[in-house]
């Protein structure tokens, strides 16, 4: 069997997600180096806070200000942090309490190494010089000692103090882009790959069902009537025919076509299933049904660029009617 | 407690799942999927066309392809159209919808599939993506720091410790000898920390798989199986989303779905526990009290193997297996998803006496 194709394939996306009044008064608040929790009705104060109490589902909306020191609840020590964690060098992965606090918000830990760290050591938040209103506002927390007043980071003790502040802020943020990255390698398989290498060769290649006959084009290894894999390589057209139609009055991004145009259903000859393309050479108001059309192929390129007229007359409707 | 017992006796006759591997990357998903529904229907004897309805589990992050998952039905006879629904869950919630459909008298036979590959991506970030996205997820904590955060807060706990750990693991890819499916087998090394208190060998190896059952309700079940595992009960419950609100060493959601799906009206000779960390079945064994008289595991669980989406249906699949073969009269099926045990969902099976 040749070797299969793999292509990477990036998944790039820019979420913009709208906030509560909760969560707009939480990220604000890490914006002004204020942290934030919500108070339940049976008095317990929730940090990181959320609109609905995960107990009762009762909407909760009373924000009080939580201490920027805190506790591990626990931890877990990461060597090796990947792409777009908080820190680049090792750190812990911690559940923090902030004192005030009934449950923990999860964040990075910046420690010398795991021998530094121990559940119910006391930690404080570190803020990112840059502030967005969003939960990376907290660089990361590092350790802090009660006792001394500073820290042997020699950090800013006034910022372990709480600030007063409430709920209310000038110009709060009411969103957050949430960008996502991930890396995949696709491989399309046995079956699609065999098409697109003929592609290549400029020949159309399908797949028979061993049961029902049917050829299909691209093949995707299975036969959707019968539940069967196709395996019987059946070379079609490279003739086809338009079975339907529509005009694309709409430019795409990035793509370099004259409006309007025609994008077809197209038959090829020997398929027993349409395959869609671009039809040009011909005005787009008169491609029309049964039109007789071939493949265009751009100089290097590895697929059709497009179909156009062949000339013939046009296919009769009953010989088309089935793949409509 | 009085609990409303099923109105219809559902049963499952079949399962098939395929070799785990690695990577599985010269198969399409459907090329993956087809030889496994081919031979639960090839078990029963019964055609696409007989059966009532068909419902599927996976994932489009695994994918990396929005709707991946339509592709996969021309693996099941999809036309002329039938019955289907698909859960962007893992397979065991698809079984929970066929079981729901089955008992409304709507069908009498179900097809539950469920595939994921999880070779094409990078497995520990894009299950990043199923966090919370306004608190959570812009930190990128990836799955084994996730589930080495309940780890340690075990440690801490005293609930256990590394060589407890190491001996579940253990315990597992030896017994796992015994199942040709499995991914991981006999004696594998700890290793090194990969998220500190958790080992390579704490963690599940990342594999390519997929899974079938067929249900079939009453005198049906009897036609197609010789020892029809009976579902006595399903249920699924779901924990907090924030995880420092939840007791990360409990699950309080696998004990209420075990009591509603009758898990503590008699006991079980066996479970199949979906836990993809060792420190996870600490957990369970836990909330579904189970002592060492019941058989854990026995297919080596999701550290011998864990397509993700599929390794839920597959410890419902093991356990009915179990009851096919006459190795088990009443055994319980657990499948998790979401970071920590978040969601879990608890089936009880029997057969008939013997
Ligand atoms: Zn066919």
């Amino acid at each position: 069997m040749p070797e299969v194709l793999k292509a990477p394939l990036v998944v790039e996306f820019p979420f913009t997600r709208s906030l509560g009044p909760v969560q707009s008064a939480f990220l604000t608040g890490l914006r002004e180096r204020v942290v934030l929790g919500v108070r339940t009705s049976d008095g317990r104060t929730l940090v990181p806070p959320v609109e609905y109490d995960p107990v009762t589902a009762e909407e909760i909306r009373d924000l009080v200000e939580v201490a920027p020191t805190g506790t591990v609840t626990t931890w877990a020590w990461n060597h090796a942090p990947r792409r777009d964690q908080p820190l680049g060098t090792p750190f812990a992965w911690a559940l923090v309490r902030l004192d005030g606090a009934d449950t923990a918000l999860l964040h990075a830990l910046d420690a010398p190494g795991p021998d530094a760290v121990h559940t119910g050591m006391r930690v404080r938040v570190r803020w990112a010089e840059e502030r967005t209103g969003a939960i990376t506002d907290i660089a990361c927390f590092e350790p802090y000692d009660d006792k001394g007043g500073r820290d042997d980071h020699g950090g800013d003790d006034s910022l372990a103090e709480p600030t007063g502040r409430t709920g209310e802020f000038e110009d709060p943020i009411t969103g957050i882009v949430a960008s996502a990255r991930l890396d995949y390698t696709y491989s399309p398989g046995r079956a699609q790959t065999a098409y697109i290498n003929a592609l290549a060769d400029r020949r159309n290649v399908g797949e028979r069902c061993p049961s029902c006959r049917k050829v299909y084009v691209p093949p995707r290894g299975a036969c959707p009537t019968c539940g069967v894999a196709t395996s019987e390589q059946v070379e079609v057209g490279p003739r086809g025919t338009v079975t339907t139609f529509c005009i694309v009055n709409i430019k795409a991004k990035n793509l370099d076509i004259e409006v309007p145009y025609v994008y077809a259903h197209i038959a090829l000859d020997g398929a027993d299933l349409a395959l869609h393309g671009r039809i040009g050479g011909i005005p787009y108001d008169q491609v029309r049904m049964g039109l007789r059309v071939e493949p265009v192929w751009a100089e290097g390129a590895r697929y059709p660029d497009h179909y156009r007229p062949t000339g013939e007359p046009d296919a009769d409707y009953d010989t088309y009617k089935e793949l409509v | 407690m009085t609990r409303h017992l099923p109105v219809r006796d559902i049963a499952v006759v079949a399962f098939a799942q395929t070799d785990h591997r690695r990577t599985s990357e010269e198969l399409s998903e459907v090329e993956m999927l087809m030889p496994v529904l081919h031979e639960v229907l090839a078990q029963t004897g019964l055609k696409t066309a007989d059966i009532g309805f068909t419902c599927s589990g996976s994932s489009d992050y695994l994918a990396g392809r929005a709707f991946s998952f339509t592709l996969a039905l021309d693996g099941v006879g999809a036309w002329p159209p039938i019955s289907e629904s698909h859960v962007e869950m893992d397979g065991a919630w698809a079984l929970y919808e066929a079981w729901t459909k089955l008992l409304t008298g709507d069908a009498d036979t179900a097809l539950v599939y469920s595939y994921g590959k999880s070779s094409p991506g990078p497995l520990r970030d894009v299950l990043t993506r199923q966090l919370d996205p306004y608190y959570v997820a812009p930190l990128w904590p990836d799955s084994v720091a996730l589930a080495a955060l309940q780890a340690q807060a075990l440690i801490d706990a005293g609930a256990t410790d590394e060589p407890a750990l190491a001996a579940v693991a253990a315990r597992s890819r030896t017994d796992a000898t015994a199942n040709s499916h499995a991914q991981l087998r006999g004696s594998v090394p700890q290793g090194e920390y990969v998220v500190r208190p958790l080992r390579t060998g704490d963690c599940p190896p990342i594999g390519d798989g997929a899974a079938a059952v067929i249900l079939a309700a009453g005198e049906r079940a009897r036609e197609l199986c010789a020892r029809p595992a009976w579902i006595r009960g399903v249920d699924h419950r779901i924990e907090a989303h924030g995880l420092g609100v939840r007791d990360l060493t409990d699950s309080p959601s696998t004990r209420l779905a075990a009591e509603k799906a009758g898990a503590f009206e008699r006991p079980v000779d066996t479970a199949e526990l979906h836990a993809p960390f060792t420190s996870q079945e600490v957990v369970l064994r836990k909330a579904l009290k189970l002592d060492d008289s019941v058989r854990v595991n026995p297919s080596g669980g999701a550290l011998a193997a864990n397509p993700v989406m599929a390794a839920g249906l597959i410890r419902i699949g093991e356990a009915a297996a179990r009851i096919h073969r006459g190795e088990s009269d009443r055994a319980l099926a657990h499948a998790t998803s979401g970071p920590c045990l978040q969601q879990n969902l608890v089936a009880v099976l029997e057969g008939d006496p013997r």
